[in-house]
């Protein structure tokens, strides 16, 4: 297959456009957080710095980025754990059930959110009868979380093959040699790359968190959700928004280059 | 490992542990798996089994006390309230627009980022596509709110063709969840699209077929799982959804928002599960259908 020149650019063209789209709103956001209109009305009135300077005041923003951050990084660690042992197991043992366990690992993440939410809830209100609060907000975060890991760590496996693994051992290191110094080092941009996914999974998280917060437990998510439709704290709302994306190209970049560094070149038709 | 080689490394229990594990493969995969399955199983599917009972049992109107006493009452008033008859019909219909349209979107801009872009543009693509993933779900429902709103960036710049705003409603509910969910079903796709050879592509134009064949006999064949995968992320995520309706969808109810209200201010967790149920098996049937594609592996 040759694509003609202009079906090239045709498809650039086309890919502009659903990129602009993507962008839009973001960008409504960004010249929102800086607009003099509480409401949403475009285009802004005026420009002020007033919402950029009482974001960085707002005691509940910053606690909740806070309560957001500590759920996201237990979640993320636990389920790092988690999901290396389970696609370990997946790719390289054959055994009796491997088709469900593999399905029981992606369920959290094909069933909607709201049904990982009220089954939740019910099973630690109405069954085990356990107050929630924010441990309960962090086990259920790590069910979905693990998912993500395991996608890019079986992806991994597959790919690295057991050649050295095996020929490590033929020279004589043990199974937690072989794993420290052959298998673990190749693992380690898949498991960060997987552990980013899952806390910016575990960090953005509204629908499970709501049904399984505490009173008093207010992540990032939840207090944008109180305060949206606020007229006087809309505008930090944005402002933050903006905040998180900045600071989000920052991991990005690293996943990619990351993941940049381990493809090989190969050549394009 | 042979004998002498492990003579040769360090004595101790960590070594015998190693060498007994290295013998007993079952051991090896039991002690690799009880971690994760004794969270997946008995937290999760633990959760859903009780789910699946809750729905059986009532709830004291009285003191909003959940009994466990056997009915089919809340299976019976979902199966056969024209409420939720209606809403399941609308959720199912809008799941079933979003995926369509987020695919239709994805296939140009995946195949523009896997086959025709440089190895650099590529990069930057994929940061492009990734990014907004970053931004709150929240605040991007709210920003589509703010775009869709009659004297919004929409109305600004469809008003001088003639055209108006969709304002808040369906129409409106399906634009912002197709772009919520839009990256979700680009990557599976880009990825996809990825592992197509490239030489297949240059031997099936060397024969003589055309572009458009190509990509129907060859591309489309071997995209397919990928495409799937995708449409499992939008077709679930817009099932269970309830607040991005809410932001933009003005007076409009999805599945969600009736077991989240009878959750929180109804207090009916019986009638929330039974509610659940719909969506569970609605995907169970959609996971069964597509799992011999092979789609589950690429997702």
């Amino acid at each position: 297959m040759k694509l003609s020149k202009s079906s090239r650019v045709v498809l650039g063209v086309v890919t502009g456009v659903i990129l602009a789209v993507i962008y839009l709103p973001l960008l409504v956001v960004l010249i929102n957080s800086f607009s003099t209109s509480r409401s949403l009305t475009w285009p802004p009135p005026g420009l002020t710095l007033e919402w950029w300077g009482r974001a960085f005041q707002s005691e509940g923003a910053l606690d909740a980025i806070l309560t957001s951050v500590q759920v996201a990084v237990v979640a993320t660690l636990v389920s790092l754990v988690l999901g290396t042992l389970i696609s370990i197991a997946l790719q390289r043992y054959k055994f009796f059930g491997r088709d469900a366990v593999s399905l029981l690992v992606i369920l959290p993440i094909a069933l909607p959110g709201i049904i990982t939410g009220i089954a939740l809830n019910n099973a630690f209100r109405t069954i085990l009868g356990i107050q929630l609060s924010v441990y309960t907000v962090i086990i259920a975060h790590v069910t979905f979380c693990i998912v993500t890991v395991f996608n890019n760590v079986i992806a991994r496996l597959r790919r690295m093959g057991t050649n050295l693994e095996e020929a490590s051992a033929d020279l004589g290191a043990g199974i937690w040699t072989t794993f420290r110094l052959v298998t673990f080092p190749q693992l380690r941009s898949a498991l960060l790359a997987g552990g980013l996914l899952a806390f910016a999974l575990s960090f953005d998280e509204i629908i499970v968190t709501t049904f399984t917060a505490g009173n008093g437990v207010t992540t990032l998510p939840i207090w944008i959700l109180q305060n949206l439709f606020r007229p006087s704290q809309a505008p930090i709302v944005n402002v933050i928004a903006v905040v998180l994306v900045v600071i989000s190209i920052v991991p990005i970049y690293l996943a990619q280059r990351l993941a940049g560094a381990e493809t090989v070149p190969r050549a394009r038709g | 490992m042979s004998t002498e080689s492990a003579e040769k490394m360090t004595n101790g229990s960590s070594h015998r542990a190693s060498v007994f594990l290295h013998n007993h493969v079952r051991v090896r995969l039991a002690l690799l798996l009880s971690a994760p399955l004794f969270w997946l199983v008995l937290v999760y599917i633990a959760a859903l089994v009780a789910l699946l009972v809750t729905a059986f049992w009532t709830v004291d109107s009285f003191t909003g006390i959940v009994r466990t006493d056997w009915t089919l009452d809340n299976v019976i008033t979902v199966l056969t309230g024209s409420l939720y008859q209606a809403v399941t019909l609308r959720t199912v219909g809008i799941a079933l627009l979003v995926t369509v349209v987020d695919i239709v979107i994805a296939l140009p801009i995946a195949f523009f980022m896997a086959k025709v872009a440089s190895a650099r543009l590529q990069r930057v693509l994929v940061i492009a596509v990734l990014m907004p993933l970053w931004a709150s779900y929240l605040v991007k429902a709210y920003a589509w709110r703010s775009v869709l709103s009659h004297d919004g960036i929409f109305q600004w710049i469809v008003q001088p063709f003639g055209g108006n705003t969709p304002g808040y409603g369906l129409p409106g509910a399906i634009i912002a969840l197709s772009y919520l969910w839009l990256p979700y079903v680009i990557l599976p796709i880009y990825a996809g699209l990825e592992r197509v050879p490239n030489s297949l592509l240059e031997a099936s134009g060397d024969l003589g077929a055309s572009t458009w064949r190509t990509l129907r006999l060859i591309v489309l064949p071997l995209l397919w799982p990928a495409i799937i995968a995708g449409s499992i992320f939008s077709f679930s995520l817009t099932l269970g959804d309830y607040i991005t309706i809410n932001i933009v969808g003005g007076a409009n109810q999805m599945l969600g928002n009736l077991v989240f209200t009878n959750v929180g201010a109804a207090n009916n967790l019986p009638l929330a599960s039974a509610i659940a149920l719909i969506p569970i098996l609605i995907i169970f049937v959609y996971l069964t259908v597509v799992r011999r594609t092979g789609a589950l592996n690429s997702l």
